[in-house]
């Protein structure tokens, strides 16, 4: 099945993005964990179809925030 | 038991393995071996080889433990051991060995998995045990096994496999027919130690045929002691009684066999020694009638020693109750201060405060002993420094006296000043516990200040509270450091002050803040009553404003500036003004003196620290009621009365919503009515009759917030927000306004009538439940009807939703318990997994801030 490569956009969904290899090594160091300690996303999750993952990628999720405005949230990509 | 006694850890425990005892290591860790169900011997002694061998631990005072050589309550007794005549299975084990030798092949022993797939297998487990922890590797152990089952043929000797079945509890079929426990033994001795690793199992600590026994450990005398009733009889453990049947049935099961009895007698006694093995372990497995005293009540063995509410873990040592607390009513008393503790004489009493003798209060101390235990403050136990505890009474005062010198502890009663835990369940969060200071009263129940009801979430309709006297320096310190009132002022939930003033005192400085003057005179009576002795701050004028006498309670440095909300926007007093510790204008309301509402009191804590803020909270509650205590306050009837002008307009405004209601329904009747998207006619109907009949309510609302009298103090109440609403007043003086039950008007009853004095298929107000009298005129026959269905309805709600909502929040906290922030702000679980990357996405610690914010600009500020 060929993937459709469409930014999913509702205003309930944030946005997601896949983290390249370098950013994703700083982020890991900076809070000194691997990508198992990440809070998980499903790789077929409907929110991140447009994007091609792996298992053990990294995602970055702007979110709205109601205490600060906009926040960054990461989750490691996991099969089923 | 206490540091001085100078216990060094010789020891420490570097790790713990769980496995399942084998017969050697019964046999090597018992030391005595029991042959003979006797107990006693004509002299009463114990008769060796018995079940209260003297070696297998003391239960009597004075005696000596002939294994070890200690004491009683020294010695933890000691391990015995029988030799069973043949094998028997063991009931907590019937299902583990069901699954060995389903999972093995019954010639060869080997696991039921071709030889080049178990390194696979092997593999694969222990890579799910290293990634997703043990409780996923036993899933995974599980499911093998589950897969194994249905193999018909093994895969190492090619020998047929038959359905292996068990009979309830512990008979097992192959091919319907009985394989003794004998022969599952020796298949079981048959599996291989490598091929055990599939099964989760280390054989190091772990041999399937263990799971048979052979012989079994006696435990203790120990943890089945004899009791001596008056009589002088000695009565025995439910255990020892147990015992007593497996080593009877034993003895005489090996003399069958020894004296060669045909097969069935023997196999009639190794059944009965089964019985006997199982209900020792378990006396409610479900197939077998359980063993039995000659009274006939069941026998309490092993598992339900441990097992359920009354069990070791639940009854013991989860439910460990405490010494040296106390329960009682709680009442108010508004003039302790917000950190004490009211405590009745009679308890101040039973509970004391250890303290030990030094040169320098030893004269101090005497005098609680020359009181005794039965004046107060006397003191009720001597501590001798070898431990020894001596009761204070008449008799051994005068002796006591003499004999105490540094190093003794005196157990005194509680006296004002000494650190209590003041506590209300349900313990929902940290305030719920705090450190009071104790201030003996006379009377019978515990007294707080009613400014802390709101972080215990208590009120004085009966309830009660627990209070705990800390025993140790330790404790006291931590409990006042950590614990005490001062300490929880701002909560951890919203960052404002959780404790403030509620009802008299809002309404009471409302009062005087508002337009209060008073003669130089009243005004210094009122302050002192509260507290305070210096008046150099009142200005020396001879009428003095309630604005000026409310600033002597500020700091002098004091700045503030907020909004009182119960004062319309255009007037001056809508701006709260503070300057230099001035009010200069506003009015203090519910908005500025509640508790969790507010940034006055959040301000004063934080530029003056928690003991004034302490003070400041605890005067102006004191102030608040003395002003009421002196001008006088009641809700009265005539507070609800209206000016005639305000009934006609109100009667008109319900005469105006019935006419328009009969035009909604004419409209529907006619079919011409707008149907709201998504709705039914009918539906829409009642939305539209609803909406009018609400609109009609707050309108007859508004005219009695308008027109009614504004000096009343059921009007101080509603204005500053101490008590009641505008709803409140409107109903009890104008109309209580439309039923609704489930979110539309009441629909129940007969067919098409609600009730039997309308007519069928009324569609107007009054037949569904709008009421237009108000409570103090009184309300219809059928009006009371419905008010009692909604009555009835929203009892019934609360009554099931406290409990459920309860449990909500008691699996929230359990599931967000050992959750932390760490250094870098990131909030992990135990196990250092990341659940949020900033504490709260902001970062901010609530209780440093102030509702929630950093305000910046004061910072700017204050640096300036």
């Amino acid at each position: 099945m060929a993937k459709k490569k469409e930014q999913v956009e509702h205003l309930l969904i944030p946005e997601h993005v896949k983290l390249n290899e370098k950013e994703k090594k700083a982020l890991l160091e900076k809070y000194n964990i691997e990508v198992k300690d990440l809070p998980k996303i499903l790789s077929t999750d409907s929110a991140i179809s447009h994007l091609d993952v792996e298992e053990k990628d990294v995602i970055k999720i702007i979110r709205k925030s109601s205490t600060a405005g906009t926040s960054t949230f990461y989750r490691g990509v996991i099969n089923e | 038991m206490s540091l001085e006694e100078n216990q060094i850890v010789s020891k420490k425990i570097k790790s713990i393995v769980f496995g399942i005892m084998g017969p050697k290591f019964i046999k090597n860790m018992a030391s005595a071996k029991v042959v003979t169900p006797e107990l006693y011997d004509k002299e009463g002694y114990p008769v060796d080889g018995g079940l209260m061998d003297v070696r297998l631990g003391v239960i009597d005072p004075g005696l000596k433990c002939k294994t070890c050589g200690s004491k009683l309550k020294e010695c933890p007794g000691h391990f015995g051991y029988i030799e069973l005549a043949r094998p028997v299975i063991h009931i907590k084990f019937v299902k583990l060995i069901l699954d060995f030798l389903r999972c093995t092949c019954r010639d060869c022993g080997r696991i039921l998995i071709p030889q080049n797939k178990i390194t696979n297998y092997v593999d694969q487990l222990k890579e799910v045990g290293e990634e997703q922890g043990l409780e996923e590797q036993r899933h995974k152990v599980k499911e093998i096994m589950a897969s194994l089952k249905t193999i018909n043929q093994c895969p190492h000797c090619k020998a047929k496999q038959q359905l292996i079945k068990v009979e309830k509890p512990t008979t097992y079929l192959e091919d319907e027919k009985r394989i003794s426990p004998v022969e599952i033994r020796t298949r079981l001795e048959r599996i291989q130690d490598d091929d055990l690793e599939l099964f989760g199992i280390d054989s190091k600590h772990v041999r399937p045929e263990w799971l048979i026994l052979t012989v079994m450990p006696i435990p203790p005398v120990t943890m089945r002691p004899s009791i001596t009733l008056e009589s002088g009889e000695r009565s025995e453990d439910d255990l020892t009684h147990k015992l007593g049947d497996i080593v009877r049935i034993n003895q005489r099961l090996f003399e069958n066999i020894n004296a060669g009895a045909p097969e069935i007698i023997i196999e009639d006694l190794w059944d009965l020694l089964q019985y006997h093995v199982t209900t020792f372990f378990d006396n409610e497995v479900s197939q077998l009638p359980p063993a039995r005293h000659r009274s006939g009540q069941p026998l309490k063995t092993i598992t339900s020693r441990i097992k359920s509410k009354e069990g070791r873990i639940r009854h013991n040592l989860a439910g460990k109750r405490t010494n040296f607390s106390a329960r009682t009513v709680i009442s108010p008393d508004p003039k302790l201060n917000i950190n004490e503790v009211g405590v009745p004489m009679i308890i101040a009493m039973k509970l004391t405060v250890p303290e030990r003798i030094t040169d320098w209060n030893i004269a101090y101390l005497k005098k609680f002993i020359e009181n005794g235990a039965k004046k107060y403050p006397g003191a009720n136990y001597i501590i001798r420094p070898d431990g020894k505890r001596k009761k204070i009474t008449d008799e051994t005062r005068e002796q006591l006296l003499e004999e105490i010198q540094p190093g003794f502890i005196v157990e005194r009663h509680l006296i004002d000043g000494d650190i209590s835990l003041f506590n209300r369940q349900p313990s929902l969060h940290r305030m719920s516990m705090m450190c009071h200071r104790v201030r003996v009263l006379p009377g019978l129940t515990l007294r707080l200040n009613p400014a802390v009801c709101t972080p215990y979430n208590a009120d004085f309709d009966g309830d009660e509270m627990n209070l705990h006297i800390p025993q140790t320096e330790e404790a006291r310190a931590e409990a006042e450091c950590l614990m005490e009132v001062q300490t929880q002022l701002i909560s951890p939930r919203f960052g404002l002050s959780i404790i403030g003033c509620n009802q008299d005192a809002i309404s009471g400085n409302y009062l005087l803040t508002k337009e209060m003057e008073l003669s130089k005179q009243e005004a210094v009576d009122l302050l002192s009553a509260v507290g305070v002795t210096d008046f150099t701050k009142l200005p020396n004028k001879k009428v003095l404003s309630g604005k000026e006498i409310f600033s002597v309670l500020l700091p002098d440095n004091f700045n503030f500036r907020g909004i009182s909300k119960s004062v319309p926007e255009d007037h001056p007093d809508n701006k709260v003004v503070i300057e230099n510790g001035k009010l200069i204008s506003g009015i203090m309301d519910k908005s500025n003196l509640g508790s969790g509402s507010g940034l006055l009191l959040r301000n004063i804590h934080k530029k003056y620290g928690r003991d004034e803020m302490v003070e400041i909270i605890g005067r102006i509650y004191r102030l608040g009621i003395e002003v009421l205590l002196k001008k006088g306050f009641t809700a009265k009837m005539s507070d609800t009365d209206l000016t005639k002008e305000a009934e006609e307009q109100i009667q008109e405004v319900i005469v105006e919503a019935h006419k328009s209601v009969s035009k909604i329904i004419q409209q529907y009747k006619d079919g011409n009515l707008e149907v709201i998207p998504g709705r039914t006619m009918t539906e829409t109907l009642e939305l539209r009759i609803l909406e009018r009949l609400n609109k009609a309510r707050n309108d007859t609302g508004e005219i009695v917030a308008e027109r009614s009298n504004q000096k009343t103090d059921t009007m101080a109440m509603v204005r500053s927000g101490a008590r009641g609403n505008l709803i409140n007043l409107a109903q009890m003086s104008a109309c209580v306004g439309q039923q609704a039950l489930r979110g539309s008007r009441i629909n129940k009853g007969y067919t098409g009538r609600t009730l039997s004095c309308f007519k069928k298929n009324d569609l107007g107000p009054e037949a569904h439940g709008f009421i237009e009298n108000g409570f103090k005129k009184g309300l219809k026959p059928y009006e009371m009807f419905f008010m009692a269905m909604t009555g009835r309805d929203s009892m019934m709600d609360t009554a099931l939703r406290t409990p459920k909502s309860g449990y909500l929040y008691r699996r929230l906290a359990n599931a967000l318990q050992d959750l932390k922030v760490e250094y870098d702000f990131t909030v992990r679980d135990a196990a250092g997994k990341i659940i949020q990357f900033l504490y709260g996405e902001d970062g901010i610690d609530v209780s440093k801030s102030e509702a929630g914010k950093i305000n910046i600009k004061n910072i700017i500020r204050e640096i300036k």
